[in-house]
């Protein structure tokens, strides 16, 4: 073996070949696993750790609960947040694309605003600063859920707008020319043929967003919530702290998985098949 | 779009060009691509503008329906003057259908959807009268059976009819032609060079850049070779490729007609 090593001229006759210098650092990543995995098996109390994280007592007062509440109202904030980030990031995209200097310049700040600033600042500011600018007598339609669509939709739609951008800029200028050239306007141009194109390119990606969005509506508790009308995070937050028990927060955690999981398998999805559609 | 003044003009030209350019320069940048360039084209006329790459050929097309805006000169098309600023583009680009080298077909909509969708659109044209005018279209140019197609799923050749029945829908006076086969496998380009012979046949104006020989002296009224952003030669195709006066056309004419010699 080692002959035909030096045979091969590249080594000395005690040094290993290179076939087997990778068997064995494969060979160490193995070993430490297996180690970490031994460790944590004798150190951890497992008993302790399942009465925690998952103690199926708490189960009678998570359900229904958790789903009918939690679950529905994250949906709901969710979809709501997306449907009016899709059609601002929309615009704010073409705006950011425009002729004219100031819509580019508008869009380019709100872009900017919107990703620089953390989300739950922004929904803190909405929770305590819309009440007062709209007074006392007036508020947005079913509170809190508008103002809950409304911030949502404020902050995935900086993000969606980038992402449409990067879309339209992705069609072919000669799409526009065979437009431009059977008598559309800029206008036409882009709603007929540029839009339809730049949304099916990003597909993948806003369905990303969605999954970030989904995360992200954790965070409108700041809005402020009640019971009746808090999402997985907050009753799971709610719960665990009523009950000293974490089991509600893991629930809610596999509760997001439950939706996350397969949206992500879809824009794996999504994404090989435009591969090769290319 | 006819202003007054234009009308008069009109009235008094009768013979009037269905193009008229006039002193046209393009630049981009420092680039100065068309360095002065004058060219009337008659209604019913066949020019076909041929030279080699980089010479501006294609530019000049491209000027034609203002899709490049001209850093000088005038553009006249059926009277308009489209280099005027106030002049309507949407309006006049409805009567110059254009073809490109890459087809660009709208690759999400069908090959009907093709046809009828300026129509509709632009000229407000019912689905009904639009689909019946892209059907007899699409016959005509040979892949009438195609219809319900995408255009991913069309050879280069299909594709390439369908954008010429596409911009004969909005009912043209005049048709511009950017290399319409440079991009085509050899044995496609026969079925395109026929549909814009037929074309020619039925009188539609046309200015075609192109490098198929062949085509420009079967099918041009008149032949134009550029090189370097101007005019050098301009006559019968008898006259430039059979018999060209100038050195330049000549160095041309043998490297396109005999590739692999010398």
């Amino acid at each position: 073996m080692s002959d035909s090593a030096t045979e091969a001229g590249s080594l000395p006759r005690t040094g290993l070949t290179p076939r087997q210098r990778r068997n064995f650092g494969v060979g160490v990543q193995y070993a430490i696993l297996v180690l970490i995995v031994v460790v944590a098996a004798v150190a951890l109390d497992w008993q302790r750790f399942q009465e925690v994280f998952f103690n199926p007592s708490t189960f009678k007062f998570l359900f229904p609960d958790l789903i009918t509440i939690g679950l529905v109202n994250t949906m709901i904030y969710t979809c709501s947040g997306y449907v009016i980030g899709f059609f601002l990031g929309l615009l704010i995209a073409v705006m950011r694309l425009s002729a004219v200097r100031l819509n580019r310049w508008f869009a380019h700040g709100y872009i900017e605003l919107f990703r620089g600033l953390p989300a739950l600042l922004v929904f803190m500011l909405l929770g305590y600063g819309l009440p007062v600018v709209l007074g006392p007598d007036r508020q947005l339609p079913f509170p809190p859920y508008g103002t809950v669509a409304i911030a949502l939709g404020l902050v995935s739609a900086a993000y969606m707008a980038e992402t449409f951008r990067a879309g339209i800029q992705a069609v072919p200028k000669g799409q526009v020319e065979a437009a431009r050239s059977l008598g559309m306007s800029a206008t036409r141009a882009m709603v007929t043929v540029v839009l339809p194109q730049a949304i099916r390119i990003v597909i993948p990606p806003l369905t990303n967003e969605l999954i970030m969005l989904f995360k992200d509506s954790s965070l409108v508790f700041a809005v402020g919530l009640t019971a009746g009308t808090a999402e997985l995070a907050k009753i799971g937050n709610d719960l665990a702290t009523e009950h000293a028990n974490s089991t509600p927060i893991v629930l809610a955690g596999l509760s997001y998985l439950v939706i996350t999981l397969p949206l992500g398998f879809l824009v794996r999805r999504l994404e090989a098949r435009q591969a090769k559609a290319r | 779009m006819t202003e007054p003044v234009e009308e008069a003009e009109a009235a008094v030209l009768l013979d009037r060009p269905m193009v008229s350019i006039k002193g046209l320069h393009k630049s981009f940048g420092d680039l100065e691509v068309l360095r002065g360039i004058d060219v009337d084209v008659r209604p019913g006329e066949v020019v076909c503008v041929i030279g080699p790459s980089g010479s501006g050929k294609s530019t000049l097309l491209r000027c034609v329906n203002l899709l490049e805006q001209p850093t000088a000169g005038e553009i006249r098309v059926a009277g308009d003057l489209l280099t005027h600023r106030d002049a309507d583009l949407d309006r006049a680009r409805r009567h110059i259908g254009m073809v490109f080298q890459q087809f660009n077909l709208f690759p999400h909509l069908s090959v009907l959807d093709n046809v009828t969708i300026a129509q509709r659109r632009v000229l407000k044209l019912g689905r009904a009268e639009a689909e019946e005018t892209a059907r007899g279209l699409l016959a005509s140019v040979g892949v009438g059976d195609k219809a319900g197609e995408y255009p991913a799923r069309l050879s280069g050749g299909q594709q390439q009819r369908v954008a010429i029945a596409r911009a004969l829908a909005m009912k043209p006076k005049l048709m511009l032609f950017d290399e319409p086969t440079s991009a085509l496998d050899p044995e496609l380009v026969g079925d395109v060079l026929n549909v814009m012979r037929d074309l020619a046949r039925t009188g539609m104006t046309m200015m075609v850049v192109t490098h198929e020989m062949a085509f420009a002296r079967e099918v041009a009224d008149r032949v134009i070779f550029m090189d370097g952003g101007v005019i050098v030669e301009e006559g019968t195709p008898g006259q430039v490729i059979g018999d060209p006066r100038h050195e330049r056309t000549r160095a041309f004419l043998r490297r396109v007609l005999h590739p692999i010699e010398d």
